[in-house]
């Protein structure tokens, strides 16, 4: 794993790079949307990457709980703050995208609102872990409110739809706004590889940087003891 | 189980004793209400809209605090460590808890509902049946995730922030759920609020298991 | 051979990062009464704390009855009673309700005979009724330790138990100790009554820099043990 990062980098450039010229050189413009349009080959890549992180948190804070693995925990943490990032560039990019064509900045439709009561719940996590004190059983609060996250999301997505909807459903709906150039799907592709290679590569650094943290403070525990 | 009781049964003399929590929800509760209740000024046709949104913001709000205060009943004279000596799985005292939680939630109702009929003007006693059943299971979702989460924010520096921070997103199936559920139940009747009812089922079961697998996770140092 | 009440190897217990318990190596017989030293800060509340199983070793196993602590076993833990700095005891429940409850909880036969029994041994007779919150140190102390002996523990383990205590109630304590060891009960407290623990202990044990430092056997000479402590409470080396 260790290994890998050095190499991470560079690839995450070019893959950004090679993101970028996609969508603004190679995909037309969108007839209904317009120019605007563009914003949604990051705006998706982000949301799935948001998940990702979400997931990875879920998943993490389940082996620290079991194992009590301080690994676990760290990813955890990056996992959260990934996600949190991410999730943020969704929720900012939405509006952006949204006033020129819906006319609204907001609406309440199910997936906006899904969108930003994960952010909320895990926003939470971030202060649980800030907030929490200098107990180390903040990281086990952590990790079961990790998992507790993960598990409402499949009862939040269902409840909002209670509530209705107008978030045009890009990918599913065959007429109107769908994506119909095969250039647009590769752009949506490139795009996420580039999402997930940053995604990926900050989550290695963010870690990498808290274990260092770690040994350097007990490194300086021991001198003081020694002392 | 009877471990669960006996918790159950401890926690609810000690409120009954006291009368702290029951009576500063009660209170609280109602103030709220009357808040609420003043700023809208319903009339008799936004009355039913708005009753189903005053009744949850304030069980909400309210209960948050009287769930935290349960916790602080533990941590006093370090009585959390009586409990986990004790041949009793931690779990019960989960169990205990959140049964405590719902009858002080229940009893907190019991006075808030009928205030609430009658500061907003709708007839709720003809929806009494279908309330209920919005109730028990509203309740059981918020006081599942609610102890979990009171259990950790009490131990915790920033504990008046951090419970409603925390929990406020997590519950947001519970407030839609319970919200449509009720003004389908005051509208109608309980077949409308089919599919509300069965989001707040869902939540129950997967949070009271949640909870209970988890706690034992929370409480074990 | 029946496995010792309590079998502890190379214990460590950190807390953010810091040892303070590291690596503690303890056995307790049946029969043994052992007194825990150590000055202030050296781990004591901590080693009892990990000994009840009320905190989890981040290293280390300990065995009570020869299954491992970590099993938390019902068997197991009804066999531990505990007493720490703090009553466990909840302060808006009688004396009696709180000795009720965690007769309850320990499913102890023949509860009601063995609070009654406890309570008159505390000295509360007078008090049963009466909120814990209006008991004076030395009353809650006393509760606490009736609330420990309750289910007749095998194996008691005692956080400063003669901390509150009057001279009167500090002698019914020995006297409990002492029936209890000869009894083939274990036991293991801490002090800083040197004087007092001296004739009751079969084995002394210091604490310090989170190991144990000596491990006294035999019955300890009041004088060796106090120049011992003393040398430690300076902070010799």
């Amino acid at each position: 794993m260790r290994r890998l990062e050095p190499l991470l980098a560079p690839a995450v450039f070019v893959a950004m790079v090679a993101a970028l010229w996609f969508i603004f050189m190679v995909v037309p413009t969108e007839r209904q949307m317009g120019i605007v349009q563009r914003i949604f080959y990051f705006h998706v890549a982000s949301a799935w990457l948001a998940y990702a992180g979400f997931f990875t948190v879920a998943g993490a804070s389940a082996v620290y709980l079991w194992k009590g693995s301080a690994a676990a925990d760290r990813a955890a943490l990056a996992g959260a703050e990934i996600g949190v990032l991410f999730c943020t560039f969704v929720v900012v990019t939405g509006p952006i995208w949204a006033r020129p064509i819906w006319g609204v900045w907001w609406t309440w439709d199910p997936r906006l609102t899904m969108t930003l009561i994960l952010w909320a719940i895990y926003a939470g996590y971030l202060m649980l872990r800030a907030f929490g004190g200098d107990d180390e059983a903040v990281a086990r609060y952590a990790a079961v409110l990790g998992i507790v996250g993960v598990l409402d999301i499949p009862v939040i997505r269902v409840s909002v739809r209670l509530l209705h909807g107008i978030h045009p459903n890009v990918l599913n709906q065959p007429q109107g706004s769908g994506l119909s150039d095969p250039t647009m799907r590769l752009a949506l592709l490139v795009a996420s590889v580039a999402m997930l290679l940053l995604g990926g590569w900050l989550a290695m650094v963010r870690m990498r940087q808290e274990r260092l943290s770690s040994e350097l403070a007990a490194l300086r525990r021991l001198a003081e003891e020694r002392a | 189980m009877r471990a669960a009781l006996a918790i159950l049964r401890k926690d609810l003399r000690i409120e009954w004793r006291t009368k702290e929590s029951l009576s500063s929800l009660i209170v609280l509760g109602v103030l709220l209400l009357v808040a609420l209740a003043v700023a809208y000024d319903p009339t008799p046709e936004t009355a039913p809209t708005l009753a189903p949104a005053v009744l949850w913001a304030t069980f909400v709000f309210t209960g948050l605090l009287g769930i935290q205060r349960g916790f602080l009943v533990e941590r006093e004279n370090d009585c959390l460590a009586g409990l986990l000596g004790a041949p009793i799985d931690p779990a019960s005292i989960f169990a205990g808890k959140l049964a405590a939680n719902l009858v002080l939630l229940s009893a907190m109702q019991a006075i808030v509902v009928p205030l609430v009929g009658l500061f907003l003007h709708v007839d709720l006693a003809a929806s009494f049946g279908g309330l209920l059943v919005v109730l028990l299971l509203g309740n059981l979702g918020f006081a599942a995730l609610a102890t979990l989460f009171a259990a950790i924010a009490v131990r915790t520096r920033a504990r008046e922030v951090l419970l409603p921070v925390l929990l406020l997103p997590l519950l947001v199936p519970v407030l839609i759920g319970a919200v449509k559920a009720t003004e389908h139940v005051i509208a109608g009747g309980l077949a409308g609020a089919r599919d509300a009812l069965g989001v707040l089922g869902a939540f129950d079961v997967i949070f009271t298991v949640a909870g209970w697998l988890l706690f034992t996770y929370v409480v074990r140092d | 051979m029946t496995a010792p009440p309590l079998r502890a190897q190379k214990l460590v217990r950190r807390f953010g990062g810091v040892a303070v318990l590291a690596g503690v190596d303890l056995v307790v017989e049946a029969g043994e009464l052992v007194v825990l030293l150590g000055a202030n800060g050296a781990g004591k509340t901590t080693l009892l704390r990990v000994l009840a199983t009320l905190l989890r070793p981040s290293d280390g196993r300990l065995e009570l009855f020869g299954l491992d602590a970590g099993l938390r076993a019902p068997a197991t833990l009804r066999r531990v009673g505990y007493v720490g700095h703090e009553s466990a005891c909840y302060p808006d429940l009688t004396g009696a309700e709180n000795l009720a409850f965690y007769a309850g909880l320990y499913d102890v036969p023949d509860a009601a005979t063995r609070v009654a029994e406890l309570l008159t041994w505390a000295g509360l007779d007078g008090a049963a009724r009466r909120p814990v919150r209006v008991y004076s140190r030395g009353m809650q102390q006393r509760l606490a330790l009736a609330r420990a002996m309750l289910h007749a523990p095998d194996l008691l383990i005692l956080d400063e138990p003669f901390s509150g205590l009057d001279p009167a109630a500090q002698t019914a304590l020995d006297d409990r100790l002492l029936a209890l060891r000869t009894s083939g009960h274990a036991i293991v407290l801490s002090t800083h009554d040197v004087a007092r623990a001296a004739p009751l202990a079969t084995r002394t044990v210091v604490l310090q820099g989170g190991r144990i430092v000596w491990n006294g056997a035999g019955a300890a000479d009041p004088v060796v043990l106090a120049r011992t402590y003393d040398d430690l409470t300076r902070g010799r080396a």
